[in-house]
């Protein structure tokens, strides 16, 4: 499944926050139909890697490329006009706008024809329809209002607008950033079905979480993060969840990996 | 897509998730009492409380000063909102991205003199002296709305800061001179233009009052049913998650700015028709009026919620109270009062709305 050139592929990410480094010199690849999970304790820098591959956050140093070409996102508008659809840890939602307006937020479909294109009119049928057949198809929840604004909706079923948004437009590359973090046994099951649906549409996942369990069944790679760089890349094949922990909090070192200062 | 059989996991412990119960949790309602159902109503149709608010004032005042049923009041009303209505519009875009402009006033009095400067005194045609005061208007909103979002000031002390500035170079620009009325009627009468109207059964509106509705309505318009009105709520409620969403926050930001600019600087041209002259010192209170009447309209300072008719509408409301007790024979102050009072029900009203949980 590893063959050709990686669709997603960083070198040397570097970013630091006044003081703080947060990248310090990290590599990360992502090859076409697969699923990589990448984990790593708290303050690894695991959000700040995603959020670089985002466009959420400008390495200051580094190279991202994408289908092997260069790029350089100024903005999350740049990467998701690019194919790439992330769901952020905090949803990334407007809690007073509708589910639909949410899913087609900076995108919105317009009305054909002169409403459309003088008036700027919003195609606001045609976005609730696409809307509510995602979420059907998702099957993740019962929501039986497609104007209900998001802030009445429960945390679990936010997580499933946004998961759903990112499925649904992600062309290249969907990373979730511990999509199931809010979700319940029967919910988890959904998304982890989704994963594997995307997949299946050939779009590779970049999947960010703590849930070792989870991890270990969907991914095809695991991406070790610590101390600000990729520590190891490991098949869930060849290791057991404890050897995975152990390398992310540096209890153990993987054979060949010597640790830097 | 989904199978009904459970995927193989690593750990069995979701094993009977084919048995889960599909049913949708239900409860028992007990939200049919008359308070919690009012409260329900309100929540989805905010609107529905300045215009409540608005209803019972007007019945409230038709009672205790029977003149001011009249249509001549009514008439007055509208003349006395023109303005702060206009200045309300655009103080209602800002407050919607959760910000916040101080200086909506002094740009307004700068375009009126600016309007008047060219028309009056160069003698240039109306329409560009107009065109240019707009330009001018666009482009003091335009530096607000760079500052806040380039700069990432607090919108608070970008407009505090322009507020002063502007009111400096208003007075500059002037010499503190006012342009009379009787100059204005002389060389450029189409500056009065809004100040006209038509008379209907003994109300007199004002082209400036109609304007108003209108363009009132193509706000509605913009805010409800074009992408960037979604994206000016969006940036309102929380300004980190429309980022992330794609929006282009800081071209957002400036734009809503300079649009209030621009509004402000047409309200230059309708106040020119309302007052009949153009004076430097004119216009102080506007800046605090459209704050006022946004608030009762029901948008909340926090951003991302609220309505232009609300702010139409809140407009009135201190229209009325204003002109319905001078019928009522009340002392001035005491309209200031009333307003103070409105403000302050209109926020807790808002708040008890909000509560989700209760």
């Amino acid at each position: 499944m590893t063959t050709g050139t990686p669709i997603l592929r960083a070198r040397g990410l570097m970013k630091r926050y006044g003081t703080v480094v947060a990248m310090n010199g990290a590599d990360f690849d992502l090859n076409a139909g697969e699923i990589v999970a990448v984990i790593g304790d708290n303050g690894a820098g695991k959000s700040t890697l995603i959020k670089a591959l985002s466009g959420a956050v400008t390495p200051d140093h580094g190279t991202i490329e994408l289908d092997g070409r260069p790029v350089h996102f100024r903005g999350p508008e740049d990467a998701r006009a690019e194919g790439i659809e992330t769901v952020y840890q905090n949803l990334a939602m407007s809690p007073a706008l509708s589910i639909a307006d949410n899913m087609f937020l900076g995108r919105e479909w317009r009305k054909p024809g002169i409403m459309g294109s003088v008036f700027r009119q919003m195609d606001r049928p045609r976005m609730e329809k696409f809307a509510r057949d995602k979420l059907s198809e998702l099957g993740l929840m019962t929501i039986q209002n497609i104007h209900q604004a998001v802030e009445t909706l429960s945390g679990g079923q936010r997580q499933g607008v946004a998961v759903a948004r990112a499925a649904a437009f992600g062309s290249k590359v969907v990373i979730l950033d511990e999509p199931t973090a809010a979700l319940g046994v029967k919910e988890s099951r959904r998304v982890l079905e989704l994963i594997r649906d995307v997949r299946a549409r050939g779009i590779p996942i970049i999947l960010i979480s703590h849930n070792m369990p989870h991890v270990f069944e969907v991914a095809d790679r695991i991406h070790i993060h610590r101390l600000g760089r990729r520590l190891c890349e490991i098949s869930p094949k060849d290791y057991s969840m404890s050897d995975a922990v152990a390398f992310m909090t540096g209890a153990k070192l993987p054979e060949g990996v010597t640790e830097q200062a | 897509m989904s199978t009904d059989k459970p995927t193989k996991t690593i750990s069995d412990y979701e094993a009977t998730l084919t048995k889960a119960d599909t049913a949708v949790a239900a409860f028992e309602r007990d939200d049919r009492s008359f308070i919690p159902m009012l409260r329900g109503y309100l929540r989805n149709y905010p609107t529905m409380i300045p215009a409540l608010v608005l209803l019972v004032s007007v019945i409230g005042f038709s009672i205790i000063a029977p003149r001011f049923l009249g249509v001549g009041a009514l008439s007055i009303v509208l003349k006395q909102v023109t303005v702060t209505g206009f200045v309300a519009l655009a103080q209602t875009l800002i407050i919607l991205t959760a910000g916040i402009d101080l200086s909506v006033g002094a740009i307004l009095v700068v375009c009126s003199l600016i309007m008047g400067n060219m028309a009056v005194v160069s003698g240039l045609p109306v329409a560009i002296a107009v065109l240019i005061g707009l330009f001018f208007g666009a482009l003091m909103g335009f530096v607000n709305g760079v500052l806040v979002a380039k700069v990432k000031l607090p919108p608070f002390i970008v407009t505090l800061g322009t507020l002063s500035i502007f009111n400096a170079l208003k007075l500059w620009y002037s010499q503190s001179e006012s342009i009379r009325n009787v100059d204005i009627e002389k060389s450029a009468p189409g500056l009065l233009w809004f100040g006209n109207g038509f008379n209907v059964s003994g109300a007199s509106i004002s082209y400036g009052g109609i304007t108003l509705i209108l363009l009132a309505a193509v706000l509605w318009y913009v805010l409800n049913h074009t992408a960037w009105g979604r994206h000016v709520h969006a940036i309102g409620d929380d300004q980190d998650a429309a980022m992330l969403s794609g929006i282009n926050v800081n071209r957002t930001l400036i734009s809503v700015y300079a649009a209030a600019g621009l509004i402000c600087g047409f309200a230059a041209w309708i106040a020119i028709g309302r007052v009949g002259s153009i004076s430097p010192i004119a216009f102080e209170t506007v800046n605090l009026g459209s704050i006022t009447a946004v608030v009762i309209g029901g948008t909340s300072l926090f951003g991302g919620r609220g309505s232009i008719i609300g702010s139409v509408l809140g407009a009135f409301i201190v229209g009325v109270f204003n002109t319905g007790l001078s019928l009522a024979g009340v002392d001035d102050y005491w309209q200031m009062f009333a307003a103070g009072c409105l403000v302050i029900i209109a926020v807790a009203l808002d708040q008890w709305l909000r509560r989700a949980s209760q």
